[in-house]
């Protein structure tokens, strides 16, 4: 390794450093606020090195490592959440007392953790990210360790995260010994050379990667874990799974899978293709019957793994600029969604969750509830917002590749979401019974804090809803996979 | 630019009404009557420049466009262009919405800002649709409408509001995505035989496709539109939420959104697929009589009066659905009578339905008779309209009838036979309403107010657009002339 390949990885040497100063101020002086400006600088000074080191892109550092405009359009996809998570983690711990200042470390973490991933060329680095950001995100889950409901979700994460884990793992294994590499770059020229398309070994190592990342992604039949982690945990980490851990999942099994050209291998692409169905078919069916928002947004967001695979499915060109757009839509709304539940839960209650406590919201605190419909009709991809393009996307995608199957499942699956997005606009929208606690406030900088990261969010799905250009543009560009 | 601004005045509108609403509720009304007579001023003003048309695209009869990058990288761009058929759909729409603003004036008096921002924004949608060239922009604006109306009926409609409107919203909203799948077949199509992406309507006429593709494109755009006429078998979410939604939102919806559906057969289903809809043309009318007969029998079984003017709704669009398809000029320019004398009609019907239910708080024509003696105003512009309704020679609806059985005649003798013995229906219906509300014994007592002024300035107007329409439509041919060419197969 060189110096030159430390100056290309600024970013994640940034957030190392970042980690360290982080843990060790609090070492010596507990305070809120200054862990969270620490934090946000350290994702501020690595999100400007992304673009100094952009320059010089792409650039393989040592095998692990490969360093492109794909790793860094998704690095910063990942910073900029992160930076939305904690000004909404900061919102809400303010409220819930307690220690609260080393989720911020294991918030640094867990991000570095998918921005490996989004960057990793080797099996190694994927495993290596994808446990630095699993393991951070079981402890953000548990952080509230006084409360049953985040330790029951925790324990469950870990133990099925532990369980996919181990199935990838295996699946690396089956492949490494077929192919004898790790990397990426040599499988895919081992595979050009060799004729494995349907040596069981290399079949059955893709179907356990296929399990593996899809517990992590929670596609239908591998979802069950979503809606009770999502509920259980603390409001800002269900935002941050839903959206960093998807997306950097989605990032490396994406760029795997456009690297070996596993589009090839037909038995693999059927099940991706079931598992799409099923996921957009289930997730959509089964959020009918909640009255929880966070699991209505759980099943919601299985749905969305659906639709994003749809778009990943698309054999030409398409694939990946759908995919890139879709993913930052979704994140950006995610975490809009979920940043609402969040900064209403921090007031006086402990979790906003039942679809009771939102009744009547508009007419109470109409700013919170204009940003929660904006983002409902998002997620529902209804025009002038970030969902819309989004959702075009993935239909063209399907429609490029004429796989109508596919196509009318979205069609259908996003009919039927319309019904339980609705129900919350509904009650968002319902006459009040009575004047609710959800009005109240008590710290002005919490308040800020959270009120500050949605409107954020909220500018920024209305904007690439209404003008996507510039970002269509950057990714067609910028973010092509060879 | 006047296309933009048409588009402006109520976005705008919407948002100034909005923001006003806190310092008197007063200023959002005005905000918004302003807002929709600047539409109707430029509508009036883009009637009456005309001029030549201008050569754009391979239809003729443009009278103006703007056209503004939007989205190059996908083929995309904001195109608006207005021809005849555009131009009576926008002024209808400003005439509606101004009528709709006013009828509103004492009707709505909870969260009155919020009540004009939706109010406005979908009849701002609805214009976009009437303008929008680009196939994406198109469908942009038609989902567009659809959110400020599902607010609209939810909060403030009557009983069944929350029902009624989550049934609309999802029947339009999964209709509009199998077009929306359509419209990337066909640019994947056309990519394919040009290597170009584009959404543009003018580029995408004439693309070579193979019999069946044509077919199954042609069917989602056709699907979409007849749920949004509508056409028998999908008509059912609209007597809930006509039926459900404030008088406003019912007359937006009959005049205006219904009108979307009926556009969209002309402006694309018909250029765009010719072979595929001419094919198509025998189901397409059978499902327009089965409209006329189907609406008009269930209109006549209703005991709500505004599920009765929903109901004859079904049956006047069905008109309009067998003339578009009979696909000659006679009966084209029919259904477009048909369209804005209905627009007209209904939505004065509907008002006068509010208006009565303003003062007797109830819709159900069991509970009412012999009102004739009390208000008799009511009664008497309530009888215009219905005759208007049913079809009396000399007025509007008369006129669109008339020509589409005419038209449609040469095209299916048989379908045309069955569909004018709707008129006889529909006169059953019609004066049913005359009888069971205003004559009869007086069922309820008390003295009730008669129309007043702000009421019948909304009234007047209409009045003597349809009578003008049924005495001198020329006007209306002659706008509609340059554009037949275009979208009749050859």
């Amino acid at each position: 390794m060189t110096l030159a390949d430390l100056y290309t990885i600024l970013p994640f040497d940034v957030m190392t450093v970042g980690v360290v100063v982080v843990m060790l101020v609090i070492a010596f002086y507990r305070h809120h606020a200054l862990t969270l400006g620490l934090t946000l600088l350290t994702i501020a000074v690595a999100f400007y090195w992304l673009f100094p080191t952009g320059a010089i892109l792409p650039r393989q550092v040592t095998p692990l490592f490969i360093i492109d405009a794909y790793a860094w359009y998704y690095g910063g996809m990942l910073l900029v959440t992160a930076a939305g998570v904690a000004l909404l983690a900061y919102a809400y711990f303010h409220e819930h007392g307690g220690v609260r200042e080393e989720f911020y470390v294991l918030l640094l973490t867990a991000t570095l953790g998918g921005m490996v991933l989004a960057a990793s060329s080797h099996f190694a680095s994927l495993f290596l990210g994808l446990e630095l950001l699993s393991v951070s995100l079981f402890g953000m889950v548990g952080y509230t360790v006084r409360r049953a409901g985040p330790l029951e979700a925790a324990l469950k994460y870990l133990i099925l995260t532990g369980l996919s884990s181990a199935l990838l793992l295996f699946g690396l294994a089956l492949i490494y010994v077929t192919l004898g590499t790790m990397q990426f770059g040599v499988i895919v020229r081992v595979l050009a050379v060799s004729n494995t398309l349907n040596d069981p070994y290399m079949l059955i190592g893709l179907a356990l990667i296929v399990v593996g990342l899809g517990f992590k992604l929670s596609l239908v039949p591998f979802h069950m874990w979503t809606p009770d982690v999502y509920q259980g945990a603390p409001a800002p980490v269900t935002a941050f799974i839903a959206t960093v851990s998807k997306a950097a999942v989605f990032a490396v099994l994406l760029r795997y899978w456009v690297e070996i050209d596993a589009y090839r291998f037909s038995t693999v692409y059927l099940v991706l293709t079931i598992i799409a169905i099923a996921s957009m078919l289930a997730g959509n069916l089964l959020a009918l019957m909640q009255h929880s928002v966070k699991r209505i947004l759980a099943y919601s967001s299985i749905a969305h793994l659906g639709y994003l695979l749809v778009a990943f499915l698309a054999t030409d060109g398409q694939a990946v600029s759908a995919v890139n757009y879709y993913l930052a839509a979704y994140v950006l709304t995610s975490l809009g969604a979920f940043g609402v539940v969040s900064v209403l839960s921090s007031s006086d209650r402990d979790e906003a969750d039942d679809l009771n406590d939102y009744r009547g919201l508009f007419w109470r605190r109409p700013l919170t509830a204009g940003i929660f419909t904006a983002m409902l009709l998002s997620l529902a991809g209804i025009p002038f917002t970030a969902g819309f393009i989004a959702k075009f996307y993935a239909l063209a995608a399907g429609v490029s590749i004429a796989s109508w199957w596919l196509v009318f499942t979205l069609v259908a699956g996003s009919a039927i979401g319309l019904f339980y997005y609705l129900r919350i606009i509904v009650a968002l929208y319902a006459t009040p019974a009575a004047v609710g606690g959800t009005g109240r406030r008590t710290h002005a900088g919490a308040a800020v804090a959270g009120a500050l990261a949605l409107a954020a969010f909220a500018v920024a799905v209305v904007w690439i809803g209404v003008y996507p250009d510039p970002l269509i543009r950057f990714i067609q560009q910028a973010t092509t996979l060879t | 630019m006047l296309l933009a601004w048409l588009l402006i005045a109520p976005a705008a509108g919407g948002i100034l009404a909005w923001i006003a609403a806190p310092y008197g509720k007063q200023w959002a009304r005005w905000i918004s009557l302003a807002a929709m007579l600047a539409d109707l001023a430029i509508a009036i003003l883009l009637w009456m420049r005309g001029g030549p048309a201008i050569d754009i695209g391979p239809q003729g009869g443009w009278l103006t466009q703007l056209q503004l990058p939007w989205i190059p990288s996908l083929g995309i761009s904001f195109h608006l262009a207005l021809d005849g058929l555009s131009l009576l759909m926008v002024l209808l729409t400003a005439i509606l919405g101004v009528a709709s603003v006013l009828i509103s004036w004492r009707d709505i008096d909870e969260r009155v800002g919020f009540f004009h921002f939706n109010l406005l924004w979908s009849i701002a949608g609805a214009l976009g649709v009437f303008l929008a060239l680009d196939l994406f922009l198109f469908f942009f604006f038609w989902e567009l409408m659809l959110v400020p109306m599902y607010f609209l009926i939810s909060i403030w409609g009557h009983e069944n509001r929350t029902y009624a409107a989550i049934k609309f919203f999802i029947f339009t909203q999964a209709s509009g995505l199998l077009m929306l799948v359509s419209i990337l077949a066909l640019v994947f199509v056309h990519h394919g035989s040009s290597g170009v992406y584009t959404f543009d309507y003018f580029s995408l006429l004439g693309t070579p496709m193979n019999w069946w593709t044509s077919i199954w494109l042609m069917l989602g755009f056709f699907i979409a539109f007849i749920v949004k006429l509508p056409a028998f078998p999908f008509h059912v979410w609209l007597p809930d939420a006509h039926t459900e939604a404030p008088t406003a939102g019912s007359v937006i919806l009959a005049g205006v959104l219904l009108k979307t559906g009926a556009y969209g057969l002309i402006r694309f289903v018909g250029p765009l697929f010719p072979d595929a809809a001419h094919w198509f043309s025998f189901i397409a009318m059978l499902l327009g009589v089965i409209g006329i007969l189907y609406g008009a029998f269930l209109a006549f079984a209703q005991t709500d009066f505004k599920r009765l003017v929903a109901y004859s709704s079904i049956s006047h669009l069905g008109f309009v659905l067998l003339g578009i398809f009979a696909f000659n000029a006679i009966a084209l320019q029919g259904a477009v009578m048909q369209m804005v004398a209905h627009g007209i009609s209904t939505g004065a019907l509907f008002m006068l339905v509010g208006v009565l239910q303003e003062r007797l708080h109830t819709r159900d024509m069991r509970e009412m008779g012999g009102l004739w003696q009390a208000v008799p105003r009511i009664g008497a512009v309530t009888l215009f309209f219905v005759l208007a309704s049913l079809g009396l020679p000399g007025l509007g609806n008369f006129v669109g009838e008339f020509l589409v059985l005419l038209g449609s005649w040469p095209a299916n003798l048989a379908l045309t036979v069955v569909g004018a013995c709707g008129l006889v229906v529909s006169v059953i219906y019609s004066l049913a309403i005359m009888k069971r509300v205003f004559f009869g014994p007086r069922s309820g007592t008390g003295i009730l107010a008669d129309m007043g002024v702000r009421e019948f300035t909304v009234m007047a107007p209409m009045i003597v657009i349809l009578v003008l329409l049924g005495f001198y439509p020329q006007p209306l041919f002659d706008i509609l002339q340059p554009m037949l060419g275009g979208v009749l197969p050859p």
